[in-house]
């Protein structure tokens, strides 16, 4: 039985219209609401503030938008934050560099092993990543000795606190990555490729589409982007703190991910889309707790906030 | 006395009659053969009768008294059962669990009383003609047996009309051996059955009456004996016998000439269990080479075995004098196959894209530069097909799903031709499109054929099997049983080699 699909399509324009846009438009919303209520929410000190502490999730966030557009999910990347953090103070004696690197190196390792099992073993994403949330915290608690350390490197210290012009490294290397990641979703190979995997498996299969390939890439990505967070929340905490930095933050990512529009059925990365939404949820947070609403009920207006993000979102799918 | 009658049912779905005034009686104790092509109606129909879905007119009349199942339960309590396919219990629980879910015997604490259930399962298994240890799981277990433990399930709740659909399909033939003298014995205890199965000598060795659908419609009902096979095919198929060929239907040309040129392709022995039986065939540059068939027989996994999307047992595809070693799509595709698949929703479109990054999707590294998209090519080659192949859309940006099925049928199309392919595997590449663009597509296998391409088209339209292809490969339950060409290749010698098996 063949329907003709053009008849099919009965999408309603106005959620689709909510589903793309909705995001910038709840972040507009919540910026004029603070410049109107809030007493110096819109001084540049606070907006300064706000983009420091979600500059992190924004650079966790992009690696899980590409790996959900896979159709997957990396929920290790918060145990990949504290392997990294665990790793950096071991090589800081040979300089800056070289201990960035080995965190980075720490985080693609763990992203080959996460896409390895997906692409080859064939786990669920779902599953894959459990391990490695599981056991990379362990590791890294293993690897620091089970210490918090205290950072004196000025070069690592300076990239928690510096600025160029005014903008903090933080929130300059945060905008960097987000343009360089949606040049690769919107005109590489590679982002075409991962999307159309995303979008139907079995197709890209039979069109010849290097998968394995693409998906361990994927995970490799998203793990170097979570050891690269992990090194700069070091930076702002000044210390290696492996049984703290990026606890929930696989949670926080996946929100900003899910709110931003990406459907978690794959298919479609939403680069901006992401930002917005990882700076939604910063801002809704910050809001309730300028007008002395407890953190719990900040939770709660998130967890509404996501429920419609994915309702919207599941819109998309009903074909 | 009829148990069930089915009277003027029809079912309409948004631009489908999938139903059209659909008649159907069986008696107790009769096994009665569902048979019909891919949509025609046989699972809506069953779907009907199971309560899934809600006839739009029409009458059902179970045990002399109307009804109308508002969802699978009421049919099941009623005493419908049906068997799937794929048999749809419950793995991981044990097989006496499974035979006695949700009426699970109890003790005085209410409690499953296991030793009684577990007793009872085996007694009532080895009824079936099988002895194993029903605490054992359900999967560790093989098909047949699964197959038989949902068959005592269905007769164990007292069923008295047991739908069969394709029960054989999964089974090795000892299985089957023992599945069909459960069925004798119950339908000997009086109870009726439908049996749909593509598999002709499945039928004529059990089923007394047959009811062909196609198109929706009953286009014949009757006594099984002394119905011919032939007579039998070109009911389901929609071909009349005495029908002259008609010339210049479809949009085919005669012949494409150079029928004695090397061979492109040669599979050989290409064999997979349950599916395929060491196939061989070869096809040539300029040559429309067909795949006939029945629903089932193979065609479109040997077209997937040949591009290495159906991981082998055993068996060798050549190209080109080159035989490939570890086939895989992405191979194949190197070598200058390409495929299009018979479910174009599920292994062709990219929903979410637009059209142009659909069309080179497959194109994309070799338009790429250092891994960067580069769009001046890629907008010439999209234009360039979407012109040739008339793709209706407003831009090439426009999503691909919101285009109509023949649409998207050329801009798969498009994704293959524009890799400059040497052989082009389509698998019924214009079903489900509307006859513009059929006629089109046609044509364009033609036009393609004669220009050099070495072609295999698979087609359950006979006639366009006959008027597009210059050689026929007619399989059955996965055999190769004739191969037909030139002036052989007619209406009623496929037929007839579907219904007997030997034309060579």
């Amino acid at each position: 039985m063949t329907v003709d699909s053009a008849t099919v399509q009965r999408r309603v324009v106005p959620a689709r219209l909510v589903q793309d846009y909705g995001v910038y438009a709840a972040v507009a919303v919540l910026l004029l609401f603070n410049a109107a209520f809030t007493d110096n929410f819109m001084q540049l000190d606070n907006l300064r503030t706000q983009l420091v502490q979600v500059a992190p999730v924004v650079i966790v966030a992009l690696g899980m938008a590409l790996v959900i557009g896979t159709e997957g999910v990396d929920l290790s990347v918060g145990s990949v934050m504290a392997l990294a953090a665990a790793v950096i103070p071991l090589y800081l004696g040979f300089g800056f560099w070289p201990a960035v690197l080995m965190a980075l190196l720490a985080g693609a390792a763990a992203g080959l092993l996460n896409g390895s099992l997906v692409a080859f073993v064939g786990l669920q994403p779902i599953v894959a990543t459990l391990a490695l949330l599981v056991a990379g915290r362990g590791l890294a608690l293993v690897v620091a000795g089970g210490q918090l350390k205290q950072i004196h490197n000025a070069e690592l210290l300076g990239l928690g606190d510096d600025d160029v012009a005014g903008v903090p490294y933080l929130v300059l290397i945060a905008a960097v990555l987000a343009i360089i990641v949606g040049f690769v979703v919107h005109r590489t190979t590679y982002g075409r490729q991962l999307v159309a995997i995303g979008g139907n498996r079995s197709a890209a299969q039979l069109a010849g589409l290097p998968v394995k390939r693409v998906l361990i890439i994927t995970y490799v990505v998203s793990g170097v982007l979570a050891a690269l967070a992990g090194v700069l929340a070091t930076a702002r905490l000044t210390a290696s703190d492996p049984s703290a930095i990026g606890n929930l933050f696989e949670l926080s990512a996946i929100t900003a991910v899910v709110v931003g529009g990406t459907p978690l059925s794959g298919g479609r990365v939403r680069v901006l889309g992401t930002v917005a939404g990882a700076l939604l949820m910063q801002l809704l947070r910050a809001t309730m707790i300028k007008h002395n609403l407890s953190d719990s009920t900040a939770q709660m207006t998130q967890a509404v906030i996501i429920i419609v993000a994915v309702y919207l979102a599941r819109e998309r799918r009903t074909r | 006395m009829t148990v069930l009658e089915i009277r003027d049912v029809s079912k309409r779905f948004p631009g489908v009659l999938a139903l059209d005034q659909v008649s159907l009686s069986v008696e107790a104790g009769e096994v009665h053969a569902l048979v019909g092509e891919n949509g025609a109606g046989k699972s809506t129909l069953i779907k009907v009768l199971t309560g899934v879905y809600q006839a739009d007119s029409g009458e059902i009349r179970y045990q002399g008294e109307p009804v109308a199942f508002g969802r699978p339960l009421d049919a099941q309590l009623a005493g419908i059962s049906t068997i799937y396919q794929e048999v749809n219990l419950v793995p991981l629980m044990s097989v006496a669990r499974n035979l006695f879910l949700g009426r699970e015997p109890r003790n005085r604490l209410g409690l499953i009383d296991v030793r009684r259930m577990n007793r009872e399962a085996t007694a009532t298994l080895r009824r079936f003609g099988i002895t194993l240890d029903v605490a054992r799981s359900l999967r560790s277990i093989g098909l047949g047996a699964q197959q038989m433990v949902a068959l005592a399930r269905a007769v164990a709740i007292d069923a008295k009309v047991l739908i069969m659909d394709e029960p054989t399909s999964s089974l090795e033939p000892r299985e089957v051996a023992t599945l069909f003298q459960v069925v004798r014995d119950l339908s000997a205890q009086g109870i009726a059955i439908i049996y749909v199965s593509h598999r002709l000598d499945e039928l004529y060795a059990l089923c007394q009456n047959v009811t062909v659908l196609r198109d929706g419609r009953v286009v014949h009902s009757g006594p099984l004996e002394g119905l011919g096979r032939l007579p039998l095919i070109s009911h389901m198929l929609g071909r009349d016998l005495a029908e002259v060929r008609r010339e210049g239907l479809t949009s085919f040309s005669d012949t494409h000439g150079t029928v004695d040129s090397e061979p492109l392709l040669q599979a050989e022995g290409l064999t997979k269990r349950h599916l395929l039986h060491d196939i061989s065939f070869a096809v040539r540059p300029g040559e429309v080479t067909g795949l006939g068939g029945l629903l089932g027989s193979g065609r479109s996994e040997t077209a997937k075995a040949v591009i290495g999307a159906l991981p082998l047992d055993g068996g060798s595809v050549t190209i080109g004098g080159k035989r490939l070693r570890h086939l895989s799509p992405k191979v194949a595709i190197r070598h200058g196959m390409a495929m299009l698949p018979e479910d174009r929703k599920a292994e062709g479109i990219i929903p979410d894209l637009s059209v142009r990054e659909n069309i080179v999707l497959a194109a994309m590294p070799r338009l790429a530069r250092a891994g960067v998209v580069t769009r001046g090519q890629q907008d010439r080659i999209v234009d360039t097909f979407m012109k040739r192949l008339r793709i209706k859309a407003s831009s090439p940006e426009q999503r691909v799903s919101e285009l109509s099925g023949g649409n998207q049928q050329k801009v798969l199309l498009a994704r293959w031709l524009c890799l400059n392919p040497r052989l082009l595997l389509l698998d019924e590449p214009t079903r489900g499109i509307d006859v513009g663009a059929k006629a089109e597509v046609q044509s364009l296998i033609d036009e393609l054929a004669r220009d050099g391409l070495a072609v295999v088209l698979i087609s359950s339209d006979l006639e366009e099997l006959v008027e597009g292809a210059d050689r026929v490969v007619v399989l059955r339950a996965g055999t190769v049983v004739g191969e037909l060409t030139g002036d052989d290749v007619s209406e009623q010698s496929i037929m007839k080699a579907l219904a007997t098996g030997d034309s060579k």
